[in-house]
């Protein structure tokens, strides 16, 4: 489903990640793995387009990222990647049905009411449709960053330390709704994480070397 | 979901802040709104009331104030002028029309003109109802008039010494009314008009026989000029006495010779306005003003006035269009991880900066409706807190073409305070935004 290949990318002249080669197929289920700062961050803001790595190709869904630029670029991420930043960045002006109608509006998609409703539901938090992303506690707010990801049933979903500032039982919870969602949507999911917790629910895993051991 | 919800949206948050900006904004917007529908209204009524009038002539004295007082009625005329100096005017070949005025009574404020019924055909008024005068104490009314008085057809009513409201009835000489315009909201409006011959027949009334308040006013009146020869004689006119509305008819019993106040004067050609005017200042006892030029000159005194409004409505413009800079910058300091994580969501760059151009927008909007609003409001109702301008506020029932330019600055305003910001806005760097702590 997307494939990297020698991916070097570097800030002010430093290389901060490297990717020799990284494969994945459609519905594949993946952990991102790697200490703080080994460029977790990075590599998944590289699959969903918001970065462009210094050298190295990126193929998602069979589009050399490379080949779009600009403004088609932002309609690509719009239509095909589903992102849970690890600090969710919920709308606060808007309330939970207005964030999910955000990201439809954004990718040029109609607003679906229902299936926002629909999607609520099944996640549990049906109830808080109304509500303001202030009036949320940390796990209802993270379900309502994953049902924004997962909303126009995106082709990747992408998940930054989804567990993070979880207990066990939110955090068993968050990976149980990624991972369903991801089946539902029929995406191929990444979760990136340093959390142990997350290594026993995804079997795949790419490693990254923590950044002292990228050779410069 | 559309971006206008969302700029509501965020508008809504922050109430206070948002409504401060707005209200700042309209209230520049509407003062020079003001500015200009009052300037725009009086130039235009000036302009109208004097259309087709190319000389006025009085007694010696000031231009500004014989065209103040024949034209538009506001000033007291500077004296008389003999009949005999008018008429030889009309028999210049350069002038092609010469209507007289005579004044100085007043009925309730508003002033008795004698005159001829050419002023009637010169500023194309209509009778309403009954007949031009035919002989002397037969009166028509202006729309105003009539409405305020509620005199009817065959009314009577007498005459006020002096043009302000105040002085002593000519109670001996009642005017009837004959006929009542139909309103031209032109000055007209507000003139009693009657034959010159009822205006000399009032005065040689009371100058036979007449009594009381009067007979004591024109004792004072000879001891204030003992000298007083002729109201021509105009080195006799100090300057405070001009206000005496006593001034614009010395008794016109004392002298063979009719007078009569003003006279509008229309050339035969343009030729006469190179030699005209200064043949009259010249060679006669008679002063020429050109109302075209004095009102000009009369613009553009007011114009100063009008152009410090305008300057300080324009720096409540730019104070306001900086609070909107300041408000959108913070404004997009706060929403930076907003504007990433809408750039992740597939936002382009360029939709990004216009959620804040169109949120400027909907605001500038708002304010302009609001300034333009109570713009017109205000001149509308204008009579009510200050009665002499109460003649402006016909100018707020319509649009101006000139409020073309407030539209233009207030969308100015907007654009300019929003370039930086949505600049920024355009230039974010999403994955930077998005991992930041």
């Amino acid at each position: 489903m997307f494939a990297l290949t020698a991916i070097e990318h570097r800030y002010d002249a430093a290389l901060v990640l490297r990717v020799d080669a990284w494969t994945a197929a459609t519905g594949d289920h993946w952990l991102l793995s790697g200490a703080s700062g080994s460029g977790k961050t990075t590599l998944l803001h590289i699959l969903a387009g918001l970065t462009v790595p210094t050298t190295g190709s990126v193929s998602v869904g069979g589009v050399n990222l490379a080949s779009l630029s600009g403004s088609a670029l932002d309609r690509w991420r719009g239509r095909n990647v589903g992102l849970v930043p690890q600090r969710l960045h919920l709308v606060g002006a808007l309330d939970v049905l207005g964030n999910l109608a955000l990201a439809r509006y954004l990718a040029g998609l109609p607003v679906d009411a229902a299936r926002a409703r629909e999607l609520l539901d099944a996640m549990g938090i049906g109830e808080f449709a109304r509500r303001y992303p202030r009036q949320l506690s940390q796990g209802q707010a993270q379900r309502v960053a994953i049902a924004r990801a997962v909303i126009n049933r995106p082709a990747l979903l992408l998940a930054d330390e989804p567990t993070a500032n979880l207990d066990d039982g939110q955090a068993e919870a968050a990976l149980d709704v990624l991972r369903r969602q991801a089946e539902a949507a029929g995406a191929t999911l990444v979760v990136a994480s340093h959390d142990a917790r997350v290594r026993a629910a995804l079997p795949a895993v790419h490693a990254l070397p923590p950044r002292a051991a990228v050779p410069a | 979901m559309n971006l206008a919800v969302l700029a509501l949206a965020y508008a809504r948050r922050r109430p206070l802040s948002t409504l401060l900006n707005v209200l700042l904004l309209a209230v520049g917007i509407a003062t020079i709104t003001l500015v200009i529908l009052v300037s725009v209204e009086l130039e235009t009524r000036m302009q109208r009331e004097a259309q087709g009038i190319d000389l006025v002539v009085g007694a010696k004295g000031s231009p500004l104030q014989i065209v103040l007082a024949a034209i538009y009625h506001a000033d007291v005329p500077p004296g008389n002028i003999p009949l005999a100096a008018v008429l030889d005017l009309r028999r210049n070949p350069l002038v092609k029309e010469v209507i007289p005025l005579a004044m100085g009574d007043s009925f309730r404020g508003y002033r008795i003109v004698g005159t001829e019924p050419s002023l009637l055909t010169h500023y194309g008024t209509k009778l309403g109802a009954g007949a031009v005068w035919q002989a002397p104490m037969e009166a028509v009314l202006g729309s105003e008039v009539a409405r305020v008085s509620g005199l009817a057809l065959g009314g009577a009513f007498a005459g006020s010494h002096g043009l302000a409201e105040g002085g002593g009835d000519h109670g001996e000489a009642p005017y009837r009314v004959v006929g009542i315009l139909a309103a031209t909201g032109s000055v007209v409006d507000r003139l009693v008009l009657t034959g010159i011959e009822s205006v000399w027949a009032v005065h040689d009334a009371h100058g036979h026989g007449g009594g009381g308040n009067h007979d004591d006013r024109d004792r004072q009146d000879a001891a204030q000029r003992p000298a007083a020869s002729g109201a021509a004689d105009h080195a006799h006119h100090g300057p405070h006495e001009k206000a005496d509305p006593d001034d614009a008819h010395p008794e016109v019993a004392e002298h063979a010779d009719r007078e009569v106040t003003l006279a509008l004067v229309k050339y035969a050609s343009p030729v006469a306005a190179a030699s005209l005017p200064r043949a009259i200042n010249e060679k006669t006892v008679l002063q020429a003003a050109s109302p075209a030029y004095e009102s000009a000159r009369l613009f553009t005194v007011f114009g100063i006035g009008a152009d410090v409004v305008r300057a300080l409505a324009l720096l409540l413009v730019a104070a306001s269009t900086l609070g909107l800079f300041v408000a959108l910058t913070q404004a997009l300091e706060e929403r930076r991880h907003d504007l990433a994580i809408m750039r992740a969501l597939g936002a382009t760059r360029a939709r990004i900066a216009g959620v804040l151009l169109l949120e400027s927008l909907l605001l500038t909007g708002l304010a302009l409706v609001l300034g333009l609003a109570a713009a017109h409001v205000v001149a509308a109702n204008v009579g009510h807190w200050l009665p002499a301008a109460a003649s402006l506020a016909s100018g707020a029932a319509h649009w101006h073409r000139e409020e073309i330019w407030v539209v233009a600055l207030a969308l100015a305003a907007g654009i300019i305070a929003t370039v930086l910001p949505a600049w920024r806005a355009y230039r974010l760097d999403v994955a930077a935004t998005l991992a930041e702590g």
